[in-house]
């Protein structure tokens, strides 16, 4: 039982990941109809851009130009990762999407992987192939609940996760860019007759979901503390997984399915050997799209949803 | 001046001609129709006029001031109001929702206000509320607005989608086929609210309808547009017996 809960505490921050990153997956596929397949490596940039951050304010408060305790410090690397990787995205969009707007998805899709090793192979060619280790902002503290092992960066990992996506539901379901956003993800063709740029709304989208994918990687890198250029490319395939396992626009259900990718995945390890983890968890997860194929919240849509 | 004019427009889409040489000229508070067999490019001069499409000749003025090349956004926000042929509804949105989209750039509040809902959000929201709720009055389709908009019946979702066009507040209201598929005591409610609403507000509106008794009740001045082109222009009374319309559109038999 204590093993149990042990692995639901694991599974519950791995999942976290998957369901950050998912859901910008999720959310630029409702509007935009095109998967995104650079995000995974947009969630790299992130944990890169928060490498950065963090370490540049460790330094000047090392050097005495400023003093700021580390708590502070991981909440700016936060925030100022947030905003620069959703400029990343918003760049990514204005470069790579925009033009693309009319052309076939396929094509899209294919711009999608190209960006990613682009910013995969310049991530190279700036840092070189050295893995970086990400600072250690937080002190752990190990705390045992009755056999049960918690640190406090697994509490933070999760909270700061769940409070995003509820600030996220809040945001989609009640802003005006959130009713803009969910405007578009049915119907296209009559929001700017609202007065409401698509051009904006697009921004804002891939700006909110880098912004998410950053925090994801920060968390990460607290957890994982190794960073390295290509580590994007296996977590951005799952999230992208999980946002359709999730069904397509449903915020609720990339999270959900984020997590449970977590669960089946930390679970699939705790009985089998490691290393047919992904082997039976991904199985398990296609035979459930053998019978949900439109995943948790999608519904069957027909084909009038362009571009 | 006109509010709105449209001077010697021409459109291709490709080698093929959709609208040739159309104008039109818009008096505030008029009501005008478009009439024409199916096919005939109506819609395409409504995407034309409201920016979807750019056209490939002429000039288009809202106000003395051209709004050609400008986005269908902001053509929008200049004060051109549509609704669609086959309505264009969110699924999965209700009532309220579809209406308070047409105020969306009536409100001004930022980023921080959407995630943590500051006094100003709440009070722009308030305002907004209230409004939608006036204009879904307007249309009788108040007592429903919590409800998913495809529970409606037909007409009622009609009646939404007006609702919506007028909650932008445009100068001129542009209706394509308000009334297609409707049943005759549904027509009947649409012709008497569009009739109010232009009464009401003195909205200039311009309309395109298949059906004639409708177009003859409510316009002032009809446009006969047959592949692309316009072949008769007048009242309804000279539209009725103008021997070209007669023969391109209404059929040798109709007219007694």
């Amino acid at each position: 039982m204590v093993f149990f809960f042990q692995n639901m505490i694991n599974a519950l921050q791995w999942g976290s990941f998957y369901a950050l990153i998912a859901l910008g997956y999720s959310m630029v596929y409702s509007i935009l109809m095109l998967f995104n397949f650079a995000h995974g490596d947009i969630f790299m940039v992130g944990a890169y851009i928060g490498f950065g951050v963090s370490t540049g304010l460790i330094a000047l408060t090392a050097t005495g130009v400023i003093a700021l305790p580390n708590w502070l410090i991981l909440v700016l690397t936060i925030l100022f990762s947030m905003f620069l990787t959703s400029l990343v995205g918003m760049l990514v969009e204005r470069i790579g999407y925009r033009p693309l707007r009319e052309a076939p998805r396929a094509s899209a899709a294919i711009t999608g992987l190209m960006i990613g090793i682009i910013l995969e192979t310049g991530n190279l060619a700036l840092l070189g192939a050295r893995r970086v280790s990400f600072p250690s902002l937080i002190e752990t503290t190990t705390y045992n609940l009755g056999g049960v092992y918690i640190t406090n960066k697994k509490i933070m990992i999760v909270v700061v996760s769940l409070a995003i996506m509820l600030a996220l539901d809040q945001f989609i379901r009640r802003s005006k860019w959130g009713m803009a956003i969910r405007a578009m993800a049915f119907d296209y063709l009559v929001v700017p007759l609202m007065g409401i740029s698509i051009n904006t709304i697009a921004r804002m989208t891939f700006a909110i979901g880098s912004a998410l994918a950053a925090v994801a990687g920060i968390l990460f890198g607290m957890a994982y503390p190794v960073l390295d250029p290509y580590m994007g490319i296996l977590f951005g395939w799952k999230a992208f997984v999980a946002a359709i396992l999730g069904g397509r626009g449903s915020i609720m259900g990339a999270c959900l399915a984020g997590f449970l990718l977590g669960f089946i995945e930390i679970f699939v390890a705790m009985i089998f050997p490691s290393t047919l983890r992904d082997l039976i968890a991904y199985s398990i997860i296609m035979l459930i799209l053998t019978f949900r194929p439109h995943g948790f919240f999608g519904e069957p849509y027909s084909a009038q949803l362009r571009l | 001046m006109s509010l709105l004019q449209v001077e010697k427009m021409t459109h291709y889409f490709g080698g093929l001609k959709a609208v040739y040489n159309y104008n039109l000229q818009i008096d505030p508070g008029q009501i005008k129709g478009l009439i024409g067999p199916n096919g005939a490019g109506k819609s395409t001069i409504f995407n034309l006029i409201t920016g979807i499409y750019k056209p490939t000749e002429g000039d288009i003025r809202l106000e003395g001031k051209s709004i050609v090349g400008y986005k269908p956004h902001q053509v929008a926000a200049m004060g051109l109001g549509r609704t669609f042929q086959n309505m264009q509804l969110w699924r999965h949105m209700t009532v309220l929702e579809h209406v308070k989209m047409a105020r969306y750039s009536k409100l001004r509040y930022g980023l921080c206000g959407a995630f943590f809902g500051t006094a100003k959000r709440r009070r722009e929201e308030a305002e907004s509320d209230e409004k939608a709720h006036y204009f879904l009055n307007m249309f009788g389709v108040d007592p429903l607005a919590d409800q998913n908009i495809f529970n409606l019946p037909y007409g009622a979702q009609r009646r939404v989608e007006m609702a919506r066009a007028m909650a932008t507040e445009p100068k001129v209201l542009f209706l394509d086929e308000p009334t297609a598929g409707m049943n005759p005591e549904e027509l009947g409610r649409m012709v008497a609210t569009i009739r109010q609403v232009h009464e009401e507000l003195g909205l200039a509106i311009f309309l395109i309808e298949h059906r004639l008794r409708v177009v003859m009740e409510l316009c002032e001045s009809i446009q006969t547009l047959v592949f692309g082109e316009i072949i008769a222009e007048g009242t309804p009374e000279e539209i009725r017996s103008n021997p070209k319309v007669i023969d391109a559109y209404l059929g040798k038999d109709v007219v007694e």
